[in-house]
């Protein structure tokens, strides 16, 4: 196994507050991490530092043994880091099969005059990641809204527009921040099935936000626990729900 | 709608084709049956279709609140006319201090000069882009208003290179209709071409959301920068094509309010439609000229005013009002026009049900 990602000391201060404090994450290929934690522990953050949209105070931030520290974003997945939202980003004016086009722009290697004059080595590549689009949409059930505006799918079937969409950017790497946020617990249970599914056909490594223990402790091997920017404990699912310290910060104490 | 699929000549191009016929012949009709005062607004509505449409670009399709196109629109005038007049010419215009000599014996035929003029305002579109698209929202329309301004001033203070505020005289009227509306065509198909291949995606990404768009791996800021210069670029020709048409330019012209004119057509019409500038710009420029009557005497029955100057445009402002409260998408929204949406609503027999892929 080797190492995906690494974050070296990572530090995160907006103003005088520490959002984020050593965080130290090692994540191997193929694995699936979660990172829980009450809210406002930093665990968005974290992931933000990752995917470039804030830039770590102090610290460092390796992925596949480059360092993308204060990288852009954009640059950032194209190296092969993608993920979801936790207050959904969907393009809410364009259509659904648009949205999974957007994705693979950058991958599509083209150019603006090749573009709009429809040269035939660009209609070749629009028509690659038309049909890359439609079986995404097909893998997460999205076939039949293709044409509909992403704003007007129903709120879960917009969570799996972001998973498509995620995808559709080639990953090796997919952060995935609440997926399970507002799901029953049938949908949960899809849900866990959906992400090993996902990890073994596309080669996925996952990291994922999560606050449905169930799924965490189902779908995880192993598990980072943040509280106040701080990681308390990191360990298999199993020494996580032993941990006094974790269980301290979840319920408190007398 | 998609162009992907090979068809051997579909409805829709049967259709296209015929209209762009249609076009062609009421073109000449046009030419030869109206009075040139009727042509000259028939030619400021082609010239006002390629201004929409490059602020309906950036606006639009982008998402960046820009009010600097009437800067954009100077540099072309300016440009394309210097270089088109004859040195005799440009002689008789510079009359306080002489034409600086780099400049004098400078002449060249219309499409090229209109093309450098393009070019020339792309590129301080570019640069202007590179500086002022950290900033977003207000503080953008703030930077590129004052921008705007700035070439104002400086075309002002130029004297041996734009002759200052007496302007330039007697520029050869190059603007036919032909030359407008044949630009008109060529600007809204590279436009529909644009906004439909992956590049226009991206755009419509950026305004949509631009965090996520940035997460996908679209690198925003470069995407933004080449939406402004594009759209500058075609800012320039339509200020070249102006220039030509006028035939006389002088700084006061391209003011704010020059910006505000094409940003009523493009609110009217709808932020982020072609078609809706199309239409908007069609009828706004013939709705200038036809309401200009209440700028004149009016005669109410029980009082007669003596004309007040301006009336028009409290017309047009208030309808820009009432557009904003009660329909805020304006003419379109986002929706273009398709043979399809005619189906729709009647116009045109349905076809079957396999080719109802229409978007709302």
């Amino acid at each position: 196994m080797t190492t995906l990602l690494k974050t070296v000391e990572v530090n995160k201060q907006f103003g005088g507050l520490s959002a984020v404090t050593a965080l130290n994450m090692d994540v191997e290929a193929g694995e699936i991490i979660g990172l829980i934690g009450p809210n406002g522990a930093g665990k968005t953050t974290s992931f933000n530092l990752i995917t470039g949209v804030y830039k770590p105070t102090t610290g460092k931030i390796l992925f596949d043994g480059e360092d993308i520290t204060g990288m852009k974003p954009h640059a950032i997945t194209h190296r092969g880091v993608a993920r979801t939202f936790q207050n959904i980003r969907l393009f809410k004016d364009m259509s659904v099969l648009e949205n999974v086009l957007v994705a693979q722009h950058m991958r599509m290697g083209t150019n603006l005059l090749e573009a709009t004059l429809r040269l035939p080595s660009y209609m070749k590549r629009e028509r690659h990641i038309h049909e890359r689009a439609r079986a995404l949409l097909e893998e997460v059930g999205l076939s039949e809204h293709e044409q509909a505006k992403a704003v007007s799918l129903p709120y879960g079937k917009q969570r799996r527009l972001e998973i498509a969409r995620a995808l559709a950017t080639e990953p090796k790497l997919l952060f995935l921040d609440e997926p399970a946020a507002g799901m029953n617990p049938q949908e949960s249970v899809e849900l866990m099935e959906f992400i090993l599914k996902i990890r073994d056909q596309f080669k996925l490594t996952i990291v994922l936000i999560e606050h449905h223990m169930q799924v965490v402790m189902g779908v995880c091997k192993r598990m980072y626990v943040l509280d106040y920017g701080v990681t308390i404990a990191h360990g298999t699912p199993e020494e996580i729900q032993n941990n006094p310290k974790v269980i301290e910060a979840y319920l408190g104490v007398e | 709608m998609n162009a992907l699929q090979k068809k051997p000549m579909s409805r829709d191009a049967k259709l296209t084709l015929a209209a762009a016929v249609v076009g062609l012949i009421l073109l000449f009709v046009f030419d030869s049956m109206f009075d040139r005062f009727t042509m000259q607004i028939f030619k400021l509505c082609a010239i006002n279709i390629i201004l929409a449409l490059s602020l309906n670009l950036i606006n639009g399709f982008t998402g960046l609140f820009s009010l600097g196109h009437a800067g954009f629109m100077a540099v072309g005038a300016y440009t394309c006319s210097l270089l088109a007049m004859t040195p005799d010419q440009k002689e008789t215009n510079f009359v306080l201090q002489p034409i600086a000599p780099w400049l004098h014996d400078v002449h060249l035929p219309f499409l090229p000069s209109l093309l450098v003029a393009g070019l020339v305002a792309g590129f301080i579109g570019w640069f202007l882009g590179v500086v002022a698209l950290r900033l977003r929202d207000d503080y953008l329309a703030i930077a590129t208003l004052g921008f705007s301004e700035i070439i104002r001033v400086i075309l002002t203070n130029t004297q041996s290179i734009t002759n200052g505020s007496l302007g330039l005289k007697g520029i050869p009227r190059y603007t036919t209709m032909w030359w407008a509306w044949g630009s008109a065509v060529v600007v809204t198909l590279f436009l529909v071409l644009l906004i439909k291949s992956s590049y226009g995606r991206a755009f419509k990404s950026i305004r949509d959301n631009e965090i996520a768009a940035e997460s996908m791996g679209i690198d925003v800021f470069g995407m933004k920068v080449m939406s402004f210069t594009i759209s500058s670029f075609l800012a320039g020709i339509a200020g070249g094509l102006l220039a030509h048409y006028l035939t006389t330019i002088d700084p006061k012209q391209f003011i704010f309010l020059k910006t505000f004119d094409i940003l009523l057509i493009v609110v009217l019409g709808g932020v982020g439609s072609i078609t809706g500038s199309i239409v908007a710009a069609i009828v706004v420029t013939i709705s200038m000229e036809a309401l200009r009557f209440l700028d004149g005497p009016l005669n109410f029955g029980f009082m007669v005013t003596n004309g007040i100057p301006g009336l028009r445009m409290v017309f047009f402002s208030a309808l820009l009002m009432i557009v904003v409260i009660f329909r805020q998408q304006g003419l379109m929204g986002t929706s273009e026009f398709s043979w399809d949406s005619l189906s729709r609503i009647g116009l045109l027999p349905k076809r079957g049900p396999k080719s109802g892929k229409g978007i709302e």
